[in-house]
C-alpha cells in the first residue's frame, strides 16, 4: 500500500509550468531537425506518381551520377519485411507494387538537400499502372482491384477470417440483446447516415528521422515519435536487424495526435545510415508529409435509434464503414474503438453494431486523436438530439434520462467504476445557462442565426502495458524513467509531479529521464489519453517499491519496527507518533555503502490492465482484444454558434467543456488539454478536409487544408475540470486528451441543427451550410 | 548552385560577413548556416508563422525572405530575445500562462506577440487574435497564448487600465 497523505501529495493539483518550457520559449529546444551530427547525409523520398501500378524495374544510374548523391535504395533492396502494429501489411519502402499517390518507392542520401532531392527526382522506376479503388464502394464491388493479394497471409492481431468482401480488412460485429425485438417495443424510430471526412494531423513538426550507425552495426535513431518502443519494433521488422541493434530515441517532439504512433521516417533514415555508413537525417516537407503519412479515417456510418414515448432508449443499430486507405495501419483497432461506443453512454437494451474496415488506393488512416470515437460520437450524438426533436423533448432531459451510471455495465460488460458524467453535465448546463437560453431562438444580429448545442462524451483511457523505474540517488533526490513521450501534451511534467507526490518529495527532487530503448523500460507509447493513467500507476508502484525498501532501512536506522516508518514531505521517513526522522540521503547512503544496507534502491512498476469483456453480456467477431481498455471518461460539452446566413459561414461563439479526469494532477495542463482538443475538434467539424481526385490529394498545404487559426475559434472556450477519483490510479487521475476533441463534431452539430438545420456530413464548410439552408438539411439518404 | 553575395548580417545585435546564394533563404541560412534552430520550418510556404522572426522589428516569415537582401536590417531570432540570459517579459509571459505545449509553434508566435506588443502597448482580445492571426498553432487552442499575450501587456505597462485583462 502506498504511504500517502495530504501533506506529501503537495506536487499533485499543482498548475506549473512544463518542464521544459523555458527551453522551448528560448528557441533552445531540439527537435529532430534541429539536430546535426558529423558528416551527417540529407535523404529525399522517391514517391508514387500511381495509385495503383506494379513496379517492373528500376534506374537509378541517372541519379547516382548526381554530384554528392551517395546512395539510393529501393524497396527490392530492402525485401518483403513487413511491418504493422495490428496487421503486418507494410513495407519501408513499396516492393512490387504501390498503392497510393505519394507511397514511398526509393529513397536517396545525398550531401545536402537539395542534391538530394535533385537526385530522387532523377530516381527513374518503371510501372505498369494497376485499376484503382478511391472509395468503399468501389473498392467492395465484385471484380474489384485487389490491393494486397496476400492479405490471407500477413501476420494479424485479431480475426480476420470475417471478412467477406474485396478489400474488406476488418468485419467486426458487436451485439447485445435484440435489435429486432427492441424496434418493436419502440414508439419512434430515427434512422440516418453520416458522414465523416478525413482529417490530416498537422502535428506542428513534420516527420523527422535522424539515424546513425556504430562501429558494430548498432543504429541510433533520434526521431519524432509517440513511442521509442513502437519505432524500434518498426526498424526491426521493416529491416530486417535485431532488436538489440537498435537504440531508439526522442528529442523534443513538436505534436503527435496519434500521427506519429507508428514507423514514419524512421526506417528509410535506418536504412540509408546503415548503407552510407554515415550519420542520415530524413525530414519531410510539409507537402511530402500530407501526401505520403497517414490521415482520420473517413467514415460512414448508418445510426437507426428507437425510443420509447416516455423517452426511454430502447435499441440502437449501428453500421460503421471506415475508409482506411492502402494500408492497414491502426485500421482495425481504429473501427472496433468506434463500435465500442457507437451506444454512447446510454442504457440501450439492444444493440447492434456492424464494422467494415476498407482497403482503398488512398494515404493510409491510422490513429488520431480520438481514435475512431469521433466519427462515433458525430453520428450518435446527433442522432440522439434528432430523436429527442422527434420525441419533442429536450435534448438535455432526453440525455439525462438515459444515460450510464456507476455499476452499469458497458457493450462487452465491463462494469462502470465511477462516472463524472452527471457533474460535467451540471457545470456545461448551469455555465451556458441551458435552461434559460434553450428552446427559443438565441438572439442574433441581422443577417445572422444563433443555436446552442449538447453533446456528451464517453471514452476510455489506458490499453497495453507499461512500466516505470524509480531510483534513489546518493542525495535523496530520485530518477524517474518510463519509456513515455512526452509530445508536448505535458506528461513529463505530470509524470515527474506524481512520482514526486510519491514520495512526498518536490518536482525539483525528481530528476526525468527522456524516453530511450536503451536505459528505459517498457512503455507501448503515447495514445489513448493513457499516459497519466497508465504510466502513472506504474510510477505509483515505483514509487511504493521504493517506499517500502526505503522503510527497510529507515526502520534500522531508527530502531523501529518497518510498520512504524511513515513516510514524511521533504525527503524524510520517521517513526509515526514520534518525531525523530531520517533523511532520504541518509537512507541512500545506508543502502549503498553499508553491508547491512540490502544494496542500491531501486523501485519498478509494470502494468497491464485486465478487465475481462464477457461474451454472456454480449457478442463479440472479428474483434481486436478489448481485455484492456482501462478506465472510462466522461464530458459534456455545450457550443453556441453563429450562422452567416449569406455565405453560410459558421462561428463558434462561446463553448463550454467540462470533462471528467478523475483528478487534475496538473490543472492548468488539464485546460491545455481541453482547450487545445476543442480547436482541433472545431477544425474537424468546421474546415478540415482532405481531398483527393482521382487517387491524388489535392489539397496537401496549409492555405488549402484550413486549420483553425486564432481567428476562427473563440477566446471563450470555458474549460471545467471534474474530479471524481478514479479507484485504480494511486492519485485517482484519468486522461484527458482525446475526450474535448471527439465532443466537438456533434456539439457544433447539434447546435447548427438548434439554428434550424441538421447538417450530418463533417466538415460543416460554408457550402454544405448554404445547402443546408436551402433545403432544410444537409446529407445523404439511408 | 547560384551565384554568391557577401552581406554583413546584423543578427541579434552580431554583425557578420556571410557569403549567400541569391536564392537562399533566411530560414535555411539560420538554420543550416549559423546553426540558429529556433526558427522552424513547418511549411515553408508562409502560411503558418513557425519560422518567424522580426527583422527591423516587424514579423518576416524567414522561410519566404531571402537572407541576400538583408544587407543593413537587423534581424532578430528567438534566440536574441533574452538579455544576460533572463527571458524577456513576452518570453516569461509564455511560461507563467502555462501557454507552451510542444512549443514548436512558439518561437515564431513568441516573435509575433513581441511585435504585436511593441507596435500596441494594450491590445484587446480581439486586438490580439488578429496579432496572432497568422501563426498556427495545433496544440493550445490560442486560449492560454492570448493569455500570454494579455498578461505580457500587463506586465510592460503595469499602471495603464487593460482592456485585455479580464
Ligand atoms: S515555415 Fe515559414 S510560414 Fe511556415
Ligand atoms: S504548442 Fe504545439 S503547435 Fe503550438
Amino acid at each position: 500500500m502506498l504511504m500517502k497523505s495530504p501533506k506529501t501529495e503537495a506536487a499533485i493539483g499543482l498548475t506549473m509550468s512544463r518542464l521544459e518550457a523555458l527551453e522551448k520559449a528560448s528557441g533552445a529546444a531540439a527537435f529532430t531537425e534541429d539536430m546535426t551530427l558529423p558528416g551527417m547525409l540529407h535523404g529525399a523520398l522517391v514517391l508514387s506518381p500511381h495509385a495503383h501500378a506494379r513496379i517492373l524495374g528500376y534506374d537509378l544510374s541517372r541519379a547516382l551520377a548526381l554530384p554528392g548523391v551517395k546512395a539510393v535504395i529501393t524497396g527490392a533492396e530492402i525485401g518483403r519485411r513487413y511491418m504493422g502494429l495490428v496487421v503486418k501489411d507494410e513495407t519501408a519502402l513499396a516492393v512490387d507494387k504501390v498503392r497510393y499517390i505519394g507511397e514511398p518507392v526509393a529513397a536517396v542520401a545525398a550531401i545536402d538537400v537539395a542534391t538530394a532531392r535533385a537526385a530522387a527526382a532523377l530516381v527513374e522506376v518503371e510501372y505498369e499502372p494497376l485499376p484503382a479503388v478511391f472509395t468503399i464502394e468501389e473498392a467492395i464491388a465484385e471484380g474489384a482491384p485487389i490491393l494486397h493479394e496476400d492479405f490471407a497471409s500477413y501476420f494479424k492481431i485479431y480475426d480476420a477470417s470475417t471478412c467477406r468482401l474485396p478489400n474488406e480488412l476488418t468485419r467486426s460485429e458487436i451485439i447485445l440483446g435484440d435489435v429486432a425485438k427492441g424496434f418493436a417495443e419502440c414508439d419512434v424510430v430515427v434512422e440516418r447516415v453520416y458522414e465523416t471526412a478525413a482529417q490530416n494531423h498537422i502535428y506542428m513538426e513534420p516527420c523527422a528521422a535522424l539515424a546513425a550507425v556504430d562501429g558494430r552495426g548498432k543504429v541510433t535513431v533520434w526521431s519524432s515519435t509517440q513511442s521509442v518502443f513502437r519505432t524500434q519494433a518498426n526498424v526491426h521488422e521493416s529491416l530486417g536487424i535485431p532488436m538489440a541493434r537498435i537504440r531508439s530515441v526522442v528529442p523534443r517532439v513538436g505534436g503527435g495526435f496519434g500521427g506519429k504512433s507508428e514507423a514514419t521516417v524512421q526506417p528509410v533514415a535506418a536504412a540509408l545510415a546503415l548503407k552510407t555508413g554515415r550519420p542520415v537525417r530524413v525530414v519531410l516537407s510539409r507537402e511530402e508529409d500530407m501526401i505520403t503519412m497517414r490521415a482520420r479515417h473517413p467514415a460512414r456510418m448508418r445510426v437507426k435509434t428507437g425510443a420509447r414515448r416516455d423517452g426511454t432508449l430502447v435499441a440502437r443499430e449501428f453500421e460503421a464503414w471506415f475508409d482506411g486507405g492502402a494500408y492497414a495501419d491502426d485500421s482495425p483497432a481504429v473501427l472496433n474503438f468506434a463500435m465500442f461506443f457507437a451506444g454512447g453512454p446510454y442504457r440501450f437494451e439492444h444493440v447492434r453494431v456492424e464494422g467494415h474496415a476498407i482497403y482503398t488506393n488512398k494515404l493510409r488512416a491510422g490513429a488520431f486523436r480520438g481514435f475512431g470515437n469521433p466519427q462515433a460520437t458525430f453520428a450518435s450524438e446527433s442522432q440522439i438530439d434528432e430523436i429527442a426533436r422527434e420525441l419533442g423533448m429536450d435534448p438535455l432531459e432526453l440525455r439525462l434520462k438515459n444515460i450510464v451510471k456507476p455499476g452499469d455495465r458497458w457493450l462487452g460488460g465491463q462494469t462502470l467504476a465511477t462516472s463524472g458524467l452527471e457533474a460535467c453535465i451540471d457545470k456545461v448546463i448551469d455555465a451556458s445557462r441551458w435552461r434559460e437560453r434553450h428552446g427559443s431562438p438565441l438572439p442574433a444580429p441581422a443577417g445572422k442565426r444563433r443555436g446552442l448545442g449538447l453533446t456528451l462524451t464517453a471514452h476510455v483511457c489506458g490499453f497495453l502495458s507499461t512500466s516505470a523505474i524509480v531510483r534513489l540517488a546518493e542525495d535523496g533526490s530520485v530518477t524517474l524513467n518510463t519509456g513515455a513521450v512526452d509530445l508536448g501534451q505535458g506528461s513529463d511534467t505530470v509524470l515527474s509531479q506524481m512520482c514526486a507526490a510519491g514520495l512526498g518529495l518536490g518536482v525539483d527532487d525528481v530528476n526525468f529521464v527522456a524516453p530511450d530503448t536503451d536505459a528505459s523500460p517498457y512503455n507501448s507509447g503515447t495514445n489513448c489519453s493513457r499516459v497519466t493513467y497508465m504510466v502513472g500507476r506504474a510510477v505509483g508502484e515505483a514509487t511504493q517499491a521504493v517506499q517500502a525498501k526505503m522503510a527497510k532501512i529507515a526502520a534500522r536506522i531508527l530502531e523501529c519496527p518497518e510498520d512504524d516508518v511513515e513516510l514524511l514531505p521533504g525527503g524524510l521517513m520517521g517513526v509515526a507518533g514520534s518525531n525523530r526522522t531520517v533523511s532520504f540521503k541518509e537512507i541512500a547512503a545506508r543502502s549503498l555503502w553499508f553491508a547491512d544496507g540490502g544494496g542500491p534502491v531501486i523501485g519498478s512498476g509494470s502494468i497491464m490492465h485486465n478487465e475481462p469483456l464477457d461474451p454472456k453480456h454480449t457478442l463479440l467477431s472479428g474483434m481486436v482484444s478489448f481485455h484492456n481498455v482501462g478506465a472510462f471518461i466522461f464530458g459534456a460539452q455545450v457550443a453556441e454558434v453563429e450562422i452567416d446566413e449569406v455565405t453560410g459561414k459558421v462561428d463558434i461563439v462561446e463553448a463550454w467543456c467540462a470533462h471528467d479526469v478523475g483528478r487534475a494532477v496538473n490543472p492548468g495542463a488539464v485546460e491545455g488539454q481541453i482547450q487545445g482538443g476543442f480547436v482541433q475538434g472545431a477544425g474537424y467539424a468546421l474546415s478540415e478536409e482532405m481531398l483527393w481526385k482521382g487517387g491524388r490529394l489535392i489539397n496537401p498545404s496549409l492555405s488549402d487544408y484550413k486549420i483553425p487559426c486564432a481567428l476562427d475559434v473563440p477566446y471563450e472556450i470555458r474549460s471545467f475540470v471534474v474530479e471524481v477519483p478514479d479507484p485504480t490510479h494511486p492519485f485517482g487521475a484519468k486522461g484527458v486528451g482525446e475526450p474535448p476533441l471527439i465532443g466537438a463534431g456533434p456539439v457544433i452539430a447539434n447546435a447548427i441543427a438548434d439554428a434550424g438545420f441538421r447538417v450530418r456530413r463533417l466538415p460543416i464548410t460554408p457550402e454544405r451550410m448554404l445547402r443546408a439552408m436551402l433545403n432544410g438539411e444537409d446529407g445523404v439518404d439511408v | 548552385m547560384s551565384d554568391a553575395v557577401l552581406v554583413s548580417l546584423s543578427i541579434n545585435d552580431e554583425v557578420r560577413p556571410v557569403a549567400i546564394p541569391i536564392d537562399r533563404t533566411l530560414l535555411d541560412v539560420l538554420r543550416e548556416d549559423l546553426r540558429l534552430t529556433g526558427a522552424k520550418r513547418a511549411c515553408e510556404a508562409g502560411a503558418c508563422g513557425a519560422c518567424n522572426v522580426l527583422i527591423d522589428g516587424h514579423t518576416a516569415r524567414s522561410c519566404l525572405t531571402l537572407a541576400a537582401d538583408l544587407e543593413g536590417c537587423a534581424v532578430r531570432t528567438i534566440e536574441g530575445l533574452a538579455q544576460d540570459g533572463v527571458p524577456s517579459v513576452v518570453q516569461q509571459a509564455f511560461l507563467d500562462a502555462g501557454a507552451i505545449q510542444c512549443g514548436f509553434c512558439m518561437p515564431g508566435m513568441i516573435m509575433s506577440a513581441t511585435e504585436l506588443l511593441a507596435d500596441n502597448p494594450s491590445p484587446t482580445i480581439a486586438e490580439i487574435r488578429t496579432g496572432i492571426s497568422g501563426n498556427l498553432c495545433r496544440c493550445s487552442g490560442y486560449v492560454k497564448v492570448i493569455e500570454a499575450i494579455a498578461l505580457a501587456a500587463r506586465r510592460l505597462a503595469p499602471s495603464r487600465p487593460m482592456a485585455a485583462a479580464s
